[in-house]
């Protein structure tokens, strides 16, 4: 499903990034980055709703012929984001959703882990299985 | 100095015994008091030793560096081989053995002698291993401080003699210094040396670590033994852990030892097989190291605290964030009791040379706490560490443990949801139970419904019906009833239990009869169908819904209603309580059966009802409605009955079920129905009247099933209250004045009845509502536990 997966810190930079084809990585990265854009603009356009009245799921941000972008904000301004194949039509809504919140809860864990420093790259193991996981099911 | 040329096997051997003598981890420098001991080790004298030393130019740089080292363990194996200690025959001797090293170089010396000291066996010999590998403790006791102990182990010699019952707490830290060297060594190895040395080095590891929690407490010489064995093997393959530190101790424990040696490498083995246990030794140190930073055993580290402690193992972060992940078991942030033991576990075994397992060991999971989120996750087979083979002994734990481990989070957070399961479960069988009250009525409603009813009224029937009434024999030969043996059970199970009303014999019926606030002396059919009819309001709301009258044909039902209206205008309200009159406005399917019964009810009450509506449904209502203690009312009546038939044969079907339903004491429902039928049927022409009552069967079906059998049976009922209230009439109605009357009294007892009937619908709604809602507060709660499960 999932052919590309980010984690963009609260500062916008990435702390993980994760590619299926790992030929095509620069053009995923460069697509993440561009949603981030389309992020900035979902979560700033709540106003005065704050982020609980804010959806953590931002759903798709933007398609285009190749791929969908959907994405994903914590309460901390941490950013997930999930780049899909476009032709994985059966690709559902809570699918994603649901993906969103193996994300989450994954990265939680890598933060309650004392010897992860916010803002460093994800580099559990555990992160990567569930990544793995999700991306593996795209193939 | 000179050149010197090894060969790969001395290349390989040399540079382990240089790292095991590379205490400070330096790489470089082989710490004086490990060489001295290493060569100690080598069985030569101490003039040799020095000479070697002077020789190989340590005594001149002040340290031996890495050739130098290399230098004197070339001229080791030149004196133990009887060589002249030259430097030029260094590198002219090409089939020089290797030096040997008694005691072998594994890092168990300091615990052998440890060991020895705990045996007790060598006497004079303990004080020094005993020190060296106290000092070497009491380093490892600084919190995982590798490189500190290096300096103590010189002066181990002249230091007092620690208890050796000490050192077991600290086996660990020195096992793990051990190891770390070892570690180290393993790094610089090359891959091949790995190769051949792993597998003895995991040997020993697995057995100093059991070893080391059998330290004070176990035999040290088994341990020694294997340590013994190792060293018997080539030396290359003998992993350089320390030097020995006591030659001459372990000389001595070795020649006691050897008798011992197969028992404890068997021992050892065993060990082998789960070099993720934890001994009781390990343990205790791990507990009280917990106890050093939370005094509360059953409280939680706190992941910075536990940060910083093992921070001090000098592990590279990486590692210890993946130790973290792997024994932080309830991803709580916190460390329990068993989840610390876990991480100190495998931190130790990391500084062994370990490589972390991919998933949680099973013998490390945390068996204290809840089992739910997963400490280990299971990762790709190519796991970012360090060697391979080492990883051997993982997957060795792992293949077993990773499918387990993958289970775990499953299998806890499935256990939780087992546990809620259960307890789910046993809500839900509570509402099965619940259901099944109701599953009886429906079998029975499905068996009532085909049942055939004879709609003409006979005196066969009516004898039927009167057996049936004696609960004697439900199996009736009447055609009707043959059709419904099931039904016939029901009833034999209902007639069984009707004397007890209380009794629940599984059947809905027949809790629902006892729920029925009826008659003692009712016929099971009665009995049911009053249950049916009534789930009287009182408590069997949900609970069988009351099975419908048999249905009569279509013509029979049309005739029954036709006998039944006619009964009912002749009747004028008698039927007092006659509830099921609210099922008659509603649209009642046409099926015979409601009618049947309905008929049969007034059937039954008939005796001999000239009416062949009733008859042909009485006896078949017989059966479904313990009605037979009415049938001597109805009979009474009906024997009056017949005097009216007549005028009111209406009336007198009427009379007929009044009667009966007055003395089922059917739910109010039914008398209600009843009414209603009577009413409306008492209100119409009584020759019009016919057309009332097939309408409101039709109606019934559309209703809920329990207000058509209730309906159904209420019409009987009711008819059968009329004609009580038509009897307890001073006078039997014949006149249109009763009439008129006997239709206020039975619009009045139909209202009576509808009123019920509302409630009782409104309350079985609610219950409907109220289980819906359940059901949604039981899905939602599967649903929130099912994506733990996926996770």
């Amino acid at each position: 499903m999932a052919v590309c997966i980010a984690v963009i810190a609260k500062e916008n930079y990435p702390l993980y990034i994760r590619s299926v084809p790992t030929q095509g990585e620069l053009k995923f990265h460069y697509t993440v980055h561009t949603s981030l854009d389309v992020v900035e603009e979902k979560i700033s356009g709540v106003g005065k709703a704050l982020a609980d009245q804010r959806e953590l799921y931002l759903g798709l941000l933007y398609p285009t012929e190749d791929y969908k972008v959907y994405g994903y904000v914590t309460n901390s301004k941490v950013k997930f984001v999930i780049v899909v194949d476009s032709s994985n039509a059966s690709l559902r809504d809570n699918e994603i959703r649901s993906m969103f919140r193996k994300l989450h809860n994954s990265f939680t864990d890598v933060m309650c882990n004392p010897f992860y420093n916010p803002g460093d790259p994800i580099q559990s193991k555990a992160f990567d299985s569930i990544v793995s996981a999700m991306m593996v099911q795209a193939c | 100095m000179e050149s010197l040329t090894l060969s790969d096997v001395e290349q390989k051997y040399y540079s382990e015994l240089f790292l095991s003598c590379d205490v400070d981890n330096t790489k470089k420098v082989a710490s004086n008091g490990k060489v001295l001991d290493l060569f100690r080790a080598a069985q030569l004298s101490n003039e040799v030793v020095l000479q070697i030393t002077e020789l190989c130019g340590a005594t001149r740089l002040g340290h031996f560096g890495r050739s130098q080292f290399y230098i004197a363990l070339k001229l080791i194996a030149l004196a133990q081989s009887g060589m002249p200690l030259r430097v030029e025959t260094l590198n002219s001797v090409r089939d020089l053995p290797l030096p040997r090293f008694v005691m072998g170089k594994n890092e168990q010396e300091p615990r052998h002698a440890v060991m020895f000291a705990d045996a007790e066996n060598q006497g004079h010999y303990f004080p020094r291993p005993p020190l060296r590998v106290q000092a070497k403790k009491v380093s490892a006791h600084e919190m995982i401080q590798p490189c500190v102990p290096t300096a103590d182990p010189q002066p181990d010699t002249t230091s007092p003699v620690v208890s050796p019952h000490q050192s077991p707490p600290t086996s660990p830290h020195a096992w793990r210094k051990h190891k770390r060297q070892a570690s180290g060594g393993n790094v610089d190895r090359q891959p091949s040396v790995p190769g051949v040395v792993w597998p003895s080095f995991r040997e020993a590891q697995p057995g100093p670590v059991t070893g080391d929690g059998m330290w004070s407490a176990h035999s040290p010489p088994p341990v020694q033994e294997t340590w013994v064995s190792f060293t018997d093997t080539p030396p290359s393959s003998t992993l350089p852990m320390h030097p020995p530190s006591a030659q001459p101790e372990s000389t001595t424990v070795r020649t006691g030892m050897s008798a011992m040696i197969t028992n404890e490498i068997q021992r050892q083995t065993s060990g082998y097989d789960d070099p993720w246990k934890i001994t009781d030794e390990q343990r205790q140190y791990y507990i009280n190291q917990f106890k050093t930073i939370q005094p509360d055993l059953t409280g939680l580290i706190p992941g910075s605290a536990a940060k910083e402690f093992f921070t001090k193992s000098k592990l590279p972060i990486l590692e210890l964030s993946h130790i973290w992940e792997l024994s932080d078991f309830d991803k709580d942030g916190a460390l329990t009791l068993d989840e610390f033991c876990a991480a100190f576990h495998l931190v130790v075994a990391r500084k062994n040379g370990y490589d972390l397992p991919e998933k949680l060991p099973e013998s490390l999971m945390p068996k204290l706490i809840d089992l739910d989120d997963s400490a280990g996750v299971p990762e790709p087979a190519t796991e970012v560490s360090f060697s391979a083979s080492p990883v051997e002994v993982t997957p060795n734990k792992s293949p077993s443990m990773p499918s387990l481990n993958q289970n775990w989070p499953e299998l806890n957070q499935n256990n939780e949801q087992w546990e809620t399961f259960s307890e789910r479960s046993s809500s839900s069988q509570t509402l099965t139970q619940f259901d099944s009250n109701i599953a009886p009525a429906d079998p029975d409603t499905a068996i009532v419904h085909p049942v055939p009813i004879r709609m003409t009224p006979s005196k066969i029937h009516m004898q039927e019906m009167e057996l049936k009434r004696t609960g004697s024999d439900h199996t009736h030969p009447t055609s009707p009833l043959m059709a419904n043996p099931p039904e016939l059970s029901d009833e034999t199970k209902l007639a069984a239990s009707i004397k007890f009303p209380g009794t629940s014999v599984g059947d809905g019926y027949s809790s629902s009869d006892s729920f029925t606030s009826d008659q003692e002396p009712i016929s099971s059919a009665v009995n049911r169908q009053r249950s049916h009819s009534g789930t009287s309001p009182e408590g069997l709301k949900v609970v069988a819904p009351p099975p419908p009258p048999p249905r009569p044909h279509a013509s029979h039902s049309r005739s029954s209603s036709l006998d039944m209206n006619r009964n009912f205008a002749a009747v004028p309200a008698a039927g007092s309580q006659q509830p099921g009159v609210v099922a008659f406005p509603p649209a009642v399917p046409p099926r015979p059966l409601p009618t049947q019964t309905s008929v049969p009810h007034g059937h039954r009450s008939v005796e001999g009802d000239g009416l062949p509506a009733h008859t042909s449904t009485s006896p078949h209502q017989m059966p479904e409605q313990p009605n037979f203690a009415d049938f001597s009312q109805f009979q009474a009546f009906a024997v009056d009955q017949p005097e009216d038939d007549e005028e009111n044969p209406s009336d007198s079907g009427q009379a007929e079920r009044c009667p009966e339903a007055a003395g089922t004491m059917r739910t109010t429902k039914n008398d209600v129905q009843a009414e209603e039928r009577n009413a409306t049927t008492v209100n119409s022409a009584k020759v019009s009247t016919p057309l009332a009552p097939p309408p409101k069967p039709v109606r019934r079906r559309l209703k809920s099933e329990d207000e058509l059998r209730p309906d159904v049976e209420d019409l009987p009922q009711k008819s059968n209250v009329i004609a009580t209230v038509l009897a307890t009439q001073p006078s039997i109605p014949r006149s249109i004045g009763k009439d008129k009357k006997a239709i206020q009294a039975s619009i009045r007892r139909n209202k009576e009845t509808n009123t019920v009937l509302a409630r009782l619908n409104s309350e079985l709604q609610q219950q409907l509502k109220d289980l819906l809602e359940e059901r949604i507060s039981l899905e939602v709660q599967l649903e929130q536990l099912r994506p733990f499960s996926h996770l």
